[in-house]
């Protein structure tokens, strides 16, 4: 039983990173109808800056507020640059785009930062939290940022003008057109809001999985699955869905015989698949009602 | 409301859809000719540049499994790099264990996939659009780790995988093994490029293209969407396993890390640059992601990856539609030319 | 009068196909006008064409400025509001959230808490379930959150498309007193497309009749309810 306990902490810890890549996934998922496969190397991108930065002599906490910035902006700038042009094409070619976009962004980063792993520093520290062996203060730390960010999400989508009106363009466009919004800048903004969140997620991440280009390849898999898992469309989904997703992955881990790290990740995916095959829109997603 | 609008309202939703009214078959003198050409390139290319074209094919033949899939039943699949892995190790495993003859491993292979692709697409029917790409990931994720697994090892060769060995060309042909191999895989590719468009062409095809474009009005027309879009799986898997067990054949090494979901993403890539639903647009794909990760690294080693994306971002604002924009375009073009 | 909205010689496009050809008319301010005809004359197209929601030649003139070229959102916010067919509802959004993106424009962010009390005062019943998600509405109630919705962005203008469609005849009635009192008292010239030409021009105060995306008949809606072929073709006598 403590050997459960102790696995099922593990599993919130690891979570943390998921369900904070989750939020990014939504946030775009909402705003443009796509997952982008990119996320993962923007985020990783932006890590890099904020170590950059930090190499640089400029403070943690300004390191990281203008790394949310530029994020934030360059975000806007891939959208308007690469994916505005694409708006017509079909969702496949859309697609095809993003995987474009992740080859060059990881490619890029290589060349100027080389494939050596760095370290990240962590604000909070890296010792026992509350004389946990299993949970650091920096794991603590993450989740909450998890949860701050997740309620400063719900309070922009719910309480604001500019937050309603991405609402309404992503849930029906033409409509959203038909009362004034510009739903081409409500897209733009849904990927600077991306690009920022996953920003976080990867200055968040990068103590624990250490920096290089690579580093995101594996979280934002996970990071789908938790998206998912927490039916795409629900912030609050998208964390339950990510703790859920790191607690399996433990569990998986430990009680699952012949499982090696090398199968977590499918062992992981097979079970929110069959939690899908049961709920299709996942846990907090709404129904659709289809017609012809 | 006008009739004009509902038309239009119904053609342009799906994304998947062939050409209005166009077959999605080249004419018949331009597939002569593209067949000629293909026959004799052999004469006068390089064994390296044959074995190439040979990938071209084999690759062309999986891009257009997941053609059928995509374009024809409006199903997703990212997991198809987990039915070639299937196909490549049943010939490998049946040419270097059991020593049963190369040509006949291909329709071995071709039956497990399928019955492996018909399983698969049961539970697949409860999902769509991204639940079952996700679905499909983790099938392509598993795949490379399961046959790593210790309890298949003697038969799979565990991480280091096997060789197999390459054919000669029968008959004492005198052309070189490549040339052979090259010649098989023609007329493999044909056999199987002209079934797929019968195939889609016939009853299952038309129900297969009703489900993609509206499953709840195909239902009610009568069609068994579970019956055809688990068989619509089940075939793309089928044809994907044929050209895995002619991958391994061709390339004479069968190992997990072979198949990894990069394979799946290139397939991918391939489908979209040929035209998704277009099925000879399905080798004009395969030979972008032959050569051109090739051509990039030649442009720059340190940033081949960059130039890859760039060179794709090229295609896909060129062409939207990939190649089949281009042939729709060229066929117009020539119309004109023919009137005045 | 001064024409708050002024056609000229408009065509529309789906595709390769010409939907209009060459429509023209006029809407003077503070006029109740419908547009007539069958499925598939035009009538639809021809308000979407205003919005620039459909490929379209020609010019469109609203209060002297030109809109062709405009998107729609910029079209929306000179104060033309425009009721989908369809309703457009934001199914997934409360009915009140719904009644503030009307407004979502609006700079004067003070007084629209009284606006959307105004429109429960028209429409109670939409008062009684702002808080639920508006896809649980009946037709008649979206059609209601969908006019109330155009009149939050307290509108110069509003396209009606058939606003009609699919709703039971009582619940009609009382929509279309609504539409009526509106244009009255609170002075929104109006363009209303519709099949059901007798209820149209009962309301209306001008009609234009449109065929095969041409306009083949214009006047006062009395004229037109006495006109022999329209009795005939429209109003079934």
């Amino acid at each position: 039983m403590e050997l459960f306990i102790n696995q099922v902490l593990a599993g919130i810890s690891t979570g943390a990173i998921y369900a904070c890549m989750a939020l990014a996934v939504v946030m775009i998922y909402q705003a443009i109808d796509h997952l982008n496969f990119a996320q993962g190397e923007m985020a990783m991108f932006s890590t890099f800056i904020a170590w950059q930065m930090m190499q640089w002599g400029v403070p943690y906490w300004w390191a990281f507020i203008l790394t949310i910035i530029v994020s934030f902006l360059g975000g806007i700038l891939i959208e308007r640059l690469l994916f505005k042009p694409l708006a017509k094409a079909p969702v496949l070619t859309n697609v095809a785009g993003f995987i474009a976009l992740f080859a060059i962004i990881n490619s890029v980063a290589g060349l100027i930062w080389d494939f050596t792993i760095k370290q990240f520093p962590s604000p909070f520290g890296s010792s026992p939290f509350l004389g946990s062996q299993l949970i650091s203060t920096h794991q603590a730390g993450m989740i909450g940022v998890t949860v701050v960010l997740l309620i400063a999400l719900f309070l922009f989508f719910r309480f604001t003008r500019v937050g309603l009106a991405m609402r309404a363009a992503a849930t029906v466009p033409e409509s959203a057109r038909l009362v004034g919004i510009n739903t081409s800048w409500m897209i733009a903004l849904g990927w600077g809001m991306a690009s920022a969140i996953g920003a976080i997620a990867g200055i968040l991440v990068a103590p624990v999985v250490f920096l290089e280009p690579n580093m995101m390849g594996g979280v934002l898999i996970y990071g789908f699955a938790a998206a998912v898992l927490g039916g795409l469309s629900s912030p609050l989904g998208a964390v339950i869905g990510g703790f859920l997703v790191g607690i399996f992955e433990n569990l998986a881990g430990t009680y699952i015989p012949g499982v090696g790290n090398e199968l977590k990740l499918p062992i992981a995916l097979a079970l929110i698949i069959t939690v899908l095959v049961v709920k299709p829109n996942g846990l907090m997603g709404h129904t659709v009602v289809k017609r012809v | 409301m006008s009739t004009v609008q509902e038309t239009f309202a119904t053609t342009k939703s799906p994304s998947t859809e062939l050409p209005a009214g166009k077959s999605n078959a080249l004419g018949r003198n331009l597939s002569l000719l593209i067949l000629l050409v293909m026959l004799v390139v052999p004469l006068f290319v390089r064994n390296f540049v044959i074995f190439q074209i040979t990938m071209v094919l084999i690759y062309g033949i999986a891009v257009l499994a997941l053609n059928i899939l995509t374009g024809g039943s409006g199903q997703f699949s990212l997991g198809q790099s987990a039915f070639y892995a299937l196909g490549a190790y049943t010939s490998g495993i049946l040419m270097e264990h059991l020593g049963v003859n190369y040509a006949l491993t291909l329709p071995v292979a071709g039956m497990v996939c399928f019955a492996a692709g018909f399983l698969f697409g049961f539970p697949a029917l409860r999902l769509s659009g991204i639940y079952l790409a996700l679905a499909t990931f983790a099938l392509a994720v598993a795949m490379p780790q399961l046959l790593k697994l210790g309890i298949f090892e003697h038969w799979t060769g565990g991480v280091q995988g096997l060789v197999v060995t390459k054919p000669d060309a029968p008959f004492d042909l005198p052309i070189s093994q490549d040339a052979w191999l090259y010649y098989f895989t023609l007329a493999v590719t044909l056999v199987i490029y002209i079934t797929s468009i019968f195939l889609l062409k016939s009853r299952s095809g038309r129900a297969m293209m009703a489900i993609r474009d509206n499953e709840i009005a195909a239902s009610a027309m009568g069609v068994d969407v579970s019956l055809y879009k688990t068989l619509a799986f089940g075939i793309s898997a089928g044809i994907t396993g044929i050209a895995g067990g002619l991958g391994a054949i061709a390339v004479q090494f069968v190992a997990p890390d072979s198949y990894t979901i990069q394979l799946a993403i290139a397939l991918f890539l391939g489908m979209v640059v040929g035209g998704v639903g277009w099925l000879p647009g399905s080798f004009a794909g395969a030979a972008f992601i032959v050569f051109v990760p090739n051509l990039a690294e030649e442009i720059s080693k340190g940033l081949s990856g960059a130039f890859f994306g760039v060179l794709l971002l090229v295609v896909i604002y060129l062409v939207p539609h990939g190649a089949k924009q281009v042939a729709t375009f060229a066929e117009s073009l020539i119309d004109k030319l023919r009137k005045t | 009068m001064t024409a708050l909205l002024d056609i000229k010689d408009l065509r529309s496009y789906y595709g390769q196909v010409q939907a209009l050809h060459g429509i023209e008319f006029h809407l003077k301010e503070g006029s109740m006008t419908a547009l007539l005809g069958t499925n598939g004359a035009g009538k639809t197209t021809t308000i979407r064409a205003i919005c620039n929601m459909v490929r379209s030649t020609g010019t469109i003139q609203f209060e002297g400025k030109p809109l062709m070229g405009k998107s729609t959102e910029s079209i929306v916010r000179l104060g033309i509001a425009h009721v989908p067919q369809g309703r457009g509802t934001f199914t997934t959004l409360t009915v009140e959230e719904n009644l503030q993106l009307g407004a979502i424009t609006r700079k004067d962010t003070k007084v629209i808490a009284s606006d959307i009390e105004k429109m429960y005062s028209y429409f109670p019943k939409l008062k009684e379930r702002h808080t639920q998600q508006a896809g649980t509405l009946s037709g008649g109630e979206q059609q209601m959150l969908a006019v109330a919705r155009a009149l939050m962005l307290r509108p110069r203008l509003m396209l009606l498309d058939e606003p009609s469609f699919g709703l039971a005849p009582l619940i009609v009635r009382d929509l279309f007193g609504i539409i009526g009192k509106i244009n009255r008292e609170d002075k929104v010239s109006i363009l209303v497309v519709e099949q059901n030409a007798q209820l149209a021009l009962e309301i209306a105060d001008q009609a234009y009749v449109i065929e095969t995306g041409r306009i083949v008949m214009s006047g006062s809606a009395s004229d037109i309810v006495n006109n022999e072929d329209i009795q005939k073709s429209y109003l079934g006598h």
